[in-house]
C-alpha cells in the first residue's frame, strides 16, 4: 500500500485540485513555522500552506511528496483547518516536508502582511530601482539585485 | 593581679606593635571586600537581567532550531566512518566570571580532537569567543581554522551567525562532517556542554533516506545546507548566551556571599582587636597612676 502510495505522489504533480486522496487516510500535518526571533506556528495542525520557492509556488497538503526547497520573497498563506486563511511575507529560508507529514518553514524573516505598508514599499522599491542604475561592484550589485526582488515581491503582495 | 595580668600581656607585648598596625590593616582590608561585594552585587543585577532577556528570546530559537535539525534527524542521516575532515565549532564568549562555562566547552572540544587525532583524521576547529582561543592556542593552535571576537556583549543574532557561517564557507576548508559544540541551558542553576552534528553537502546528497524527497538538484540542496548551517550555529549561540549569564548571575551571588561571609569574620576580628588596644591603653594608664603613688 505504501509503494503503491509512493508511485501515486510521484506521478502526480502538486496542484491542489489535480489530487484525490480520499481514500487514504488524512494524516495529520505538524506544521511549524518560525523566524530566528518569532514562532507562529509550533507542531500546529493546518489544512493546506502555500509557499513562494526559488522553483515557484507550491500547494502543501498532509501526505504531499517529501521535498527540501529554498523560498524566495513572498507570501506564505496558511489555510488552518476551520477554512480561514493568515498571509505572512517571507524574505527567504527553507521549507522541509518530511516523509511523516511534518512540515518546518523556516523563514529568515517573517511578518503578518497587515503589518507592511504600500506606500513605504513603493518608496523603497523606487530608491532600489535608482540604486540599481548607478552600481557598478558585483557584491554590492547583487545586493541592490536583492532589495530590487524583494521590494517587488512585497508591492505585488500588497496590490 | 596586675603581675599575673603583666605577665598573661607579656606575650602580647611583642604583638603590641603589630595589634596597632593590625587595627589599620583590617580596616583597609574591610573597606576593600565591602567595595568588591558591592561590584559582585551589581554584576549579578545585571547578569540576572540579561539572562531573563535571554531567556525569553531562546524560546522561539529552541522551535527554530529543532526545526532547522528536524531533517537530519527525520531522514536519520548519518555520516560514512571513513572521512577525514573534520571540523568541530566551539561556542562560547568573550567575557570571565562565569564559573564553568569556557572551560566546560574547550574540555569537550580537547577530548574531541584527541579521539579525532587518535583515529587518524584531520581536525580543525573554529573558536566563537576569544575565551575559547585563550584556551586553546598554545595546545591546539595549529588546528584553529577561525577565530571569532566580540561575542558576548550584545545579544546574537541570526546575523552574526551568518557571518561566521560565511567565513567558514568561505575558509575553503571542505570539512565532511562536523559538530557544533556549545552549553545548553537547562534551568537557571544548571546547563550541560552538548553537541549537535554537522554535515556536509556530499554526506547530505549521498545519505540513503535523501532518495525519498522529492525534486531536489544541486542547487537547492547547497542552498538549504548553507542556511541548515547557520541556523544551528544560531541556536548554539543562542543557548550558549542564556546558559553563561545564568552561570555569571549564579557565580557573581556566590562571590557576594562569601565577601559577606569575609566582612562579618573581619568586623569580629575587628571589634575584638579594637577592645583589645583600649583594654591595653586603660592598663598603661592605670599602671603609670599607680607608679606615681
Amino acid at each position: 500500500v505504501m509503494a503503491a502510495r509512493f508511485l501515486l505522489r510521484r506521478a502526480v504533480p502538486a496542484l491542489r485540485h489535480a489530487r484525490c486522496y480520499a481514500d487514504a487516510p488524512a494524516a495529520q500535518m505538524s506544521f511549524t513555522f518560525a523566524s530566528p526571533t518569532q514562532v507562529f506556528f509550533k507542531e500546529a495542525s493546518v489544512k493546506q500552506i502555500d509557499v513562494p520557492t526559488l522553483t515557484g509556488a507550491f500547494g502543501i497538503l498532509p501526505a504531499h511528496v517529501p521535498t527540501l526547497q529554498v523560498l524566495r520573497p513572498g507570501i506564505v498563506t496558511v489555510f488552518g483547518d476551520d477554512g480561514s486563511s493568515t498571509k505572512y511575507f517571507v524574505s527567504s529560508g527553507s521549507v522541509t516536508v518530511n516523509a511523516d507529514s511534518s512540515v518546518q518553514l523556516l523563514a529568515e524573516e517573517a511578518v503578518p502582511l497587515d503589518s507592511l505598508d504600500l506606500a513605504t514599499a513603493k518608496a523603497n522599491l523606487e530608491k532600489a530601482q535608482s540604486e540599481l542604475v548607478g552600481v557598478s561592484d558585483e557584491a554590492a550589485r547583487a545586493e541592490v539585485l536583492i532589495s530590487v526582488e524583494a521590494n517587488e515581491a512585497i508591492v505585488k503582495a500588497l496590490e | 593581679m596586675f603581675a599575673r595580668t603583666g605577665a598573661a600581656l607579656f606575650l602580647p607585648q611583642c604583638g603590641q606593635v603589630r595589634n596597632m598596625a593590625t587595627l589599620k590593616d583590617i580596616t583597609i582590608r574591610l573597606k576593600s571586600i565591602k567595595n568588591i561585594q558591592k561590584i559582585t552585587k551589581s554584576m549579578k543585577m545585571v547578569a540576572a537581567a540579561k539572562y531573563s532577556r535571554a531567556e525569553r528570546s531562546l524560546k522561539p530559537a529552541r522551535v527554530y532550531g529543532t526545526g532547522a535539525m528536524a531533517l537530519y534527524e527525520k531522514a536519520e542521516i548519518k555520516a560514512p566512518e571513513d572521512k577525514n575532515k573534520h571540523l568541530i565549532i566551539g561556542v562560547s564568549s568573550d567575557r570571565g566570571l562565569c564559573g564553568a562555562i569556557h572551560s566546560s566547552v574547550a574540555k569537550a572540544m580537547k577530548n574531541e580532537i584527541a579521539k579525532l587525532l587518535g583515529a587518524g583524521k584531520e581536525v580543525m576547529i573554529v573558536n566563537v569567543g576569544d575565551k575559547l582561543r585563550g584556551l586553546l592556542y598554545r595546545t591546539h593552535g595549529q588546528h584553529i581554522l577561525i577565530n571569532c571576537k566580540e561575542v558576548g556583549r550584545k545579544p546574537p543574532t541570526f546575523t552574526d551567525a551568518s557571518i561566521i557561517a560565511t567565513e567558514l564557507l568561505d575558509s575553503g576548508y571542505e570539512f565532511d562532517q562536523g559538530s557544533i559544540l556549545f552549553n545548553r541551558f537547562r534551568s537557571v542553576i544548571s546547563y550541560k556542554t552538548d553537541e549537535k552534528p554537522l554535515f556536509s553537502l556530499d554526506t547530505v546528497a549521498n545519505s540513503e533516506n535523501m532518495g525519498i524527497y522529492d525534486d531536489i538538484d544541486a542547487d537547492v540542496l547547497r542552498n538549504y545546507q548553507e542556511f541548515a548551517l547557520v541556523n544551528i550555529i544560531y541556536f548554539g549561540m543562542k543557548e550558549s548566551t542564556t546558559s553563561e549569564q545564568s552561570a555569571r548571575m549564579t557565580a557573581m551571588d556566590s562571590a557576594s556571599k562569601n565577601a559577606s561571609e569575609m566582612i562579618d569574620k573581619l568586623t569580629l576580628t575587628f571589634n575584638r582587636t579594637r577592645q583589645a588596644v583600649i583594654t591595653k591603653e586603660l592598663i598603661e594608664i592605670i599602671s603609670g597612676a599607680a607608679a606615681l603613688e
